[in-house]
């Protein structure tokens, strides 16, 4: 244990504390892993047959075919959000104030509804026979306005003397923009930007209830249609199709703290950003 | 505006639906993100371990693939015949919690090490430097997190109205399937979750300006 706020470094009575602590621990937690196993095995989840389901070839390219599925939602999501978050961002900064205005309202709204509300609305008025294209749109609508906020702050962080500067060489507004003040505040948010991708990611799973075929719609319509000795295999389709979301986030969480590690080495006098969303708003679904 | 006066009993039903599972998981986040950040700065291995995947492991996967577990897993193997609603606030509520216990965690680790330092060569006890020292200006510093948490909470309960929760998205839902305008039922549901939502985040301002102190 490194030096912390609440410990001291322990001495001998401490130690021999903290040892049977341990062994405690380790009990309670292996207890509980082992009743769930137990409780598991009795409901017939964790037999042979079970698992087999895996192994026939329809129902691995179901799983395949909602990978791509889910992937494809995302891509999409992941696009129209970054185009949107720049736009709204520039309308954000804007010095005509109605463009403010607007773009400030939209902002503030998108952001405060809950996702799902508006994927339904969008699929149900608008899109009633496309679902992918329902949740796209959503998506990019809720997380554009959160990576206009991300890219505000970014902007912000750019000292203003750089401004200064690049309007006294006489560039105009929109060269301001893009080249000097866009192109550093994605460079220091970039590791938040990505973190607020992997929650684009994990919201994908909200296709679910409008009744597109991503990875949780396929896992349970694989669990609710084969039965295997009576039982529903839900728990390892849900073991299974659990693992597949939580690599894929890891491994873009992952990518967003590789950038910020390789951010804080380089010496460009940007800070950059941590890999964590700026403020927990945005621990949507 | 009629949507709204037709089915007002409805609607009042769901956003009493909504502030009570929003109210009920976030009494389980709370408690919960609180034993297990307590577990991540113990100083026993298999705890911090323990605390480490929880967080891990609940942060990466999906809401509505939690509350697929509530909804089908946990009645089938654990508890049989458990309500919907008390399954959706387990889900948001062990979901928060994640967020609620590296919240209070980077809170803890925003009280400067010499604090403590300089509590214990004043010759306080460990539940005075805990009490007195740390565990003030660590909650002052979590407070404004902890608002954001739980506003997104909020939000993230409309989930639950998918799997047989009344709540407002379950009105919105309902309705649209009655073949009502989906624009007007939108614009009543937002406001009810604007509501809500503003009333935590003025509580919480609240609660900051009280707690607040000059450093």
């Amino acid at each position: 244990m490194s030096a912390s706020v609440l410990y001291d470094a322990p001495g001998p009575k401490a130690v021999l504390r903290n040892r049977i602590y341990t062994v405690v621990g380790t009990v309670a937690v292996l207890a509980l892993i082992v009743f769930a196993i137990l409780r598991l095995k009795d409901k017939g989840q964790l037999e042979g047959a079970m698992w087999d389901i895996f192994n026939y070839s329809g129902i691995r390219q179901n799983i395949a075919d909602a990978i791509v599925a889910t992937l494809k939602a995302f891509g999409l999501a992941a696009i129209g959000s970054l185009v949107l978050g720049v736009v709204l961002v520039v309308g954000r900064l804007s010095d005509h104030r109605p463009v403010r205005w607007v773009a400030t309202t939209f902002i503030e709204l998108f952001r405060s509804i809950p996702l799902l509300i508006t994927i339904y609305a969008i699929w149900v008025g608008f899109l009633p026979n496309d679902s992918m294209w329902a949740l796209a749109i959503g998506l990019s609508v809720y997380n554009g306005c959160v990576q206009a906020e991300v890219l505000r702050a970014g902007i912000n962080s750019v000292p203003t003397g750089q401004r200064e500067a690049a309007y006294a060489l006489g560039l105009n507004k929109t060269q301001v923009m893009t080249s000097v003040l866009m192109p550093q505040a994605v460079r220091a948010m970039l590791p938040t930007i990505i973190s607020q991708l992997v929650v684009t990611l994990k919201d994908t799973s909200l296709g679910y209830i409008i009744l597109y075929p991503e990875l949780l719609q396929t896992a349970r319509l694989i669990a609710s249609n084969t039965q295997v000795n009576g039982d529903y295999p839900y728990v390892p389709t849900i073991i299974v199709i659990g693992t597949i979301y939580v690599a894929m986030c890891l491994m873009l969480a992952g990518l967003a703290t590789w950038i910020e590690k390789r951010g804080r080495r380089a010496k460009t006098g940007i800070d950059v950003a941590p890999a964590a969303p700026l403020a927990p708003t945005d621990v949507s679904a | 505006m009629n949507v709204l006066l037709d089915n007002f009993s409805d609607f009042r039903a769901g956003f009493i639906g909504t502030l009570s599972i929003t109210a009920f998981s976030t009494a389980i986040a709370l408690v919960l993100g609180v034993i297990i950040a307590g577990f991540r700065v113990s100083p026993v291995p298999p705890l911090r371990f323990f605390g480490t995947a929880w967080v891990t492991l609940l942060r990466n996967t999906p809401l509505t693939l939690l509350f697929l577990v509530a909804t089908f897993v946990v009645p089938l193997v654990f508890f049989p015949g458990m309500s919907s609603f008390v399954l959706a606030s387990l889900a948001l509520g062990f979901y928060t919690s994640s967020f609620v216990c590296e919240a209070i965690r980077s809170g803890i680790n925003t009280v400067p090490l010499g604090q403590a330092e300089a509590a214990r060569s004043l010759g306080m006890s460990f539940s005075q430097t805990l009490r007195l020292i740390v565990l003030p200006q660590a909650t002052r510093t979590v407070i404004p997190p902890l608002s954001s948490i739980i506003i997104a909470l909020t939000k993230n309960s409309a989930i639950a109205g998918a799997f047989n929760v009344v709540e407002l998205f379950g009105w919105q839902k309902s309705l649209s399937d009655q073949g009502y305008a989906i624009v007007p039922i939108f614009i009543w549901v937002a406001l009810g979750y604007l509501i809500i939502t503003f009333a935590i985040s003025g509580l919480f301002r609240l609660l900051e300006r009280r707690m607040e102190v000059a450093r």
